[in-house]
């Protein structure tokens, strides 16, 4: 180690800096990790956790329409939402803590305190001076984007951050941005009885997804009263007492929107600014952190990874980012970085999407010969019985290599159910593994094994 | 533990190896892509890189041996392992295989159940012991040889590849023997297959289409330009009156399926004409006496010749193409072999994109290529996937013949000796010229009668008068 305090020194304890450094860890490394607020990062405090324990509870509401078919009734009047939101609190207070726990396990410091890079291996924690590594790791993660005309104010427009914070819910709210935040927002918001009104500027809602299955989430969207604006902007708005006038602009000319609160989901920035990068000669490019093979920055011995690197903004994947720049860094064989088409997207909502590869779109775009195999839903006994036969599952395979290339499934469990297919492409297994495999009857998972076997053209339950 | 090092197939052709010599020791260490020993294949000599890691702990096949693909030859482990048992299953392998008479691959797996009575018998009778035995045993006669090698299923046992990398070998005839593994514990995955692919593609379009491996010369060939080139010579005296049989090498027997496969797929015509190259051949002196010294030697008529192709083909872009069956392939790019003669055989390297070179470099280039073709050092990328060929029999004194076209390419020209010849001047007069007679052998399937001829004689002013190509 030398002089240095760490062999990797890494600046943001989320879900990429904090795996990256218990990896490191792992593969005979001492690490710290400098974090200025709680270790976690977004995801666990202010993102994902926090959000899908909102979802939770969603669920729980609209459960209980489906009591009233079998007789029961629930007294939603009595819903006091700031209890909802204690609940999330603690979910995420309680993984954020078990972060801590993990660091301490692995002997990792966590030193509390902004830190701000000083030079190629001192990053100076305020409250603290100056730490050294022998390596940097750069993982400060992202923060919401506003828009000209929308800042955030947290009160009249909401970011991800303030519509998680919120102690009690808007009665009317438009949701600008129809990404996966957006879409689950809306979904949080509806299950919960708010007038919900959900705008994209692009032709389609999460505009990166397959068109076929985001078809059926908005279909099904629609059936629950959620109000849909695609290829519609957003130019102003102006507030009239406590009510707030939205100005949409879409393909029918102009209208005014009355709601009460304005959520802004319309992406992320990365986090590269006052952290000290000029001190390393790194220049970002659009905000983002350039990198090359294992997410090592120009800077020798600087890794960067997560949001601020131009990949997908998910957790999963700067862990993943991670965890390879660690085992880089110590010597171990490990990719030179995540295939993009391996990427799973999950989108919490009712219905759920998960997705990886090749979109149809996309497939076609690329001039690659697929075949396509949808399978309903409905055609899997469990998901009738459960009264969740809403969904596809839909499978690109390269013709005549019968790769893998694409899978998108929208319906009941498609989060988890995506896995198996992802294992399927990831090992390089063909449809035919996955439909020769015996699944357990009755699952859903069945459905992935009937879509696989529709693809070798023998689909039984169809 | 302890592991074999198995012969690769080194080419995609390749069946058979000859260890040419060891780099590596009994005891020295191994490290992954050391080059361990050098393997003369059917078409050149390779070196054949490690797979494994660790001590070279036995070398089972020594220099000057052979091995079939998937033979152990060597064994790599730790110091002091005890290596008796593989050493042992390795040569009943090589025994099992000589006694079948095809290769390796099927006996492992089927042969295993009839292995003591191997042991047994294969003491005293080792030719008939693996092939007896069980209906299972004598699955090595049928899955056997030559030819269909390139198909051949992976081995049941030992080789780890993900079902899409075996999907795509056999659609694309690559020997996954032939393939490295970089995925989880050496499992040969997407991108290993790519790469060979890759590889395989550099041989020429056709293997990208699925007929995997090298093309080979298809023609008639002399020491081209090297002079003076006693390669061709036997060394012993002959006719001693008894008949001889010589062993047919994986060269050999290449050359023979090759040159056969185009003459008898590829329906043959030739046309012939008589050029003047008087002109061609004062520029060269011209040109010799401008370069430097030392800058190379001599330009060689070939490179003369190459170029003046390449131009020609320029205009005649139907003639650098390829039969691939549902389509006809035009080639992007102009890739001239020249056929030299090896002492045991004949090979073809390729100037690529002669379009775009002038005649200095392709002289370069082709020296440099030929001095390895001479020594058995020509990589596969260096010697298949021409779009066009020239062979030249001219040193030899042959006046005029004929060829066999070298697949992908769909023409091959053949060039007699230049030679002092009376002609039939203009005004009726008789004249001298330095003559030489050209004979292009055409594809019909790819190129018709009328276009194989504008070529020639498009060729022929070429030749004669270059300054009117620029008119």
């Amino acid at each position: 180690m030398g002089d240095y305090d760490y062999d990797l020194l890494v600046l943001g304890a989320g879900p990429g800096g904090y795996v990256a450094a218990i990896r490191a860890t792992q593969l005979g490394l001492k690490a710290g990790v400098i974090e200025k607020d709680k270790p976690g990062g977004v995801c666990l405090n202010i993102g994902c956790i926090p959000s899908k324990a909102l979802i939770h509870q969603a669920e729980l509401m609209r459960c209980a329409k489906e009591l009233e078919q079998i007789g029961v009734k629930v007294d939603a009047s009595a819903l006091d939402y700031g209890k909802v939101f204690a609940y999330s609190r603690k979910a995420a207070d309680t993984l954020s803590r078990g972060v801590g726990f993990l660091l301490k396990k692995n002997k990792i410091d966590l030193i509390e305190g902004k830190g701000v890079i000083t030079s190629a291996h001192e990053i100076q924690v305020k409250g603290h001076g100056k730490v050294t590594g022998k390596n940097l790791l750069i993982a400060t993660g992202s923060r919401p984007r506003s828009i000209p005309g929308f800042e955030f104010d947290e009160k009249t427009v909401l970011s991800s951050t303030g519509a998680l914070m919120l102690e009690k819910l808007p009665k009317r709210i438009c949701v600008l941005g129809g990404g996966a935040i957006g879409v689950e927002f809306a979904h949080i918001m509806n299950a919960f009885g708010v007038e919900v009104h959900l705008v994209e500027m692009l032709e389609q809602l999460l505009p990166l997804e397959d068109e076929e299955a985001v078809q059926i989430l908005v279909r099904l969207f629609k059936k629950r009263s959620i109000k849909i604006y695609t290829s519609t902007k957003a130019t102003g708005y102006t507030k009239s007492g406590k009510a707030v006038k939205v100005s949409l602009e879409g393909r029918e000319g102009k209208q005014d929107l009355e709601v009460d609160q304005i959520l802004l989901v319309v992406g992320r920035v990365p986090n590269t600014d006052g952290i000290g990068l000029e001190k390393i000669g790194i220049k970002p490019e659009k905000g983002f952190i350039p990198v090359g093979d294992y997410y090592q920055s120009s800077a020798a011995g600087i890794y960067a990874i997560g949001d601020v690197v131009n990949s997908p903004a998910l957790a999963h994947v700067a862990s993943k980012e991670g965890e390879i720049a660690a085992e880089h860094l110590a010597g171990h064989q490990t990719p030179a970085r995540l295939d993009p088409h391996a990427i799973p997207g999950a989108v919490y909502c009712e219905p759920q999407l998960a997705s990886f590869g090749y979109t149809a779109k996309a497939a076609k775009e690329a001039d690659l010969e697929f075949e396509k195999a949808v399978f309903p839903y409905r055609g899997v006994g469990k998901s009738v019985a459960v009264g969740k036969s809403d969904g596809i599952l839909k499978l690109l395979v390269e013709k005549e290599t019968r790769e893998i290339l694409g899978a998108h499934v929208v319906g009941a469990e498609a989060t988890e159910l995506i896995h198996e297919i992802l294992l399927a492409k990831s090992a390089e297994l063909l449809p035919e593994d996955i439909a020769m495999m015996i699944h357990a009857h009755p699952t859903l998972s069945e459905g992935v094994m009937e879509m696989a076997r529709m693809a070798e053209g023998w689909a039984i339950h169809v | 533990m302890a592991e074999q090092v198995l012969m690769l197939a080194l080419s995609p052709t390749m069946e058979e190896g000859t260890i040419i010599t060891w780099h590596k020791k009994e005891g020295e260490a191994v490290a992954q892509s050391d080059i361990i020993c050098e393997v003369e294949t059917d078409k050149a000599t390779m070196e054949y890189e490690s797979v494994n890691e660790g001590t070279l702990l036995k070398i089972l096949v020594p220099a000057g041996g052979q091995a079939r693909v998937g033979d152990p030859i060597a064994v790599v482990g730790k110091p002091g392992e005890d290596i008796g048992s593989l050493v042992e299953a390795a040569a009943k392998k090589a025994e099992a295989g000589a006694a079948a008479g095809g290769p390796q691959e099927a006996a492992a797996p089927a042969a295993e159940p009839a292995q003591p009575a191997k042991a047994e018998a294969g003491a005293e009778k080792p030719a008939a012991a693996p092939v007896s035995a069980e209906p299972a045993a004598a699955q090595p006669a049928q899955a056997a040889p030559a030819a269909t090698a390139q198909a051949a299923p992976p081995p049941a046992g030992g080789l780890k590849a993900s079902p899409l990398a075996r999907k795509m070998a056999s659609e694309q005839g690559i020997d996954l023997r032939s393939v490295r593994g970089s995925g989880p514990g050496g499992r040969i995955v997407k991108r290993d297959m790519d790469k060979a692919l890759r590889r395989a593609a550099s041989y020429g379009p056709a293997a990208a289409v699925g007929v995997a491996g090298p093309t080979i010369a298809g023609t008639p060939v002399a020491p081209a330009y090297i002079s003076g080139g006693g390669v061709l010579a036997t060394a012993g005296p002959t006719a001693s009156g008894k008949d001889e049989q010589i062993p047919v090498s994986g060269k050999r027997k290449i050359i023979a399926q090759r040159l056969s496969e185009s003459k008898y797929s590829a329906p043959h015509y030739y046309l012939r004409i008589d050029v003047d190259a008087g002109a061609m051949m004062a520029a060269r002196a011209r040109l010799g006496a401008r370069l430097p010294k030392g800058a190379g030697g001599k330009v060689s008529p070939n490179a003369f010749l190459i170029k003046f192709v390449a131009e020609t083909l320029k205009k005649y872009p139907a003639v650098n193409a390829s039969w691939q069956g549902d389509t006809i392939l035009r080639f992007g790019k102009i890739d001239i072999a020249l056929a030299v003669a090896q002492e045991d055989g004949l090979i073809t390297p390729v100037v690529r994109d002669c379009g775009s070179k002038g005649i200095v470099q392709i002289d370069r280039e082709l020296k440099a290529l030929i001095d390895k073709a001479l020594s058995n050092k020509l990589a596969p990328e260096e010697y298949s996937g021409a779009t066009f060929t020239i062979s030249s029999l001219g040193t030899s004194g042959i006046l005029e013949f004929t060829a066999i076209i070298n697949p992908p390419g769909s023409a091959i020209l053949a060039v007699g000796r230049i030679h002092k010849a009376p002609v039939a001047e203009d005004d009726g007069s008789i004249g001298v010229r330095s003559q030489m007679m050209l004979t292009l052998s055409c594809d019909h399937r790819v190129i018709d009668g009328a276009v194989g001829a504008a070529f020639l004689s498009d060729l022929k002013t070429m030749i004669e008068y270059p300054i009117e190509h620029l008119y």
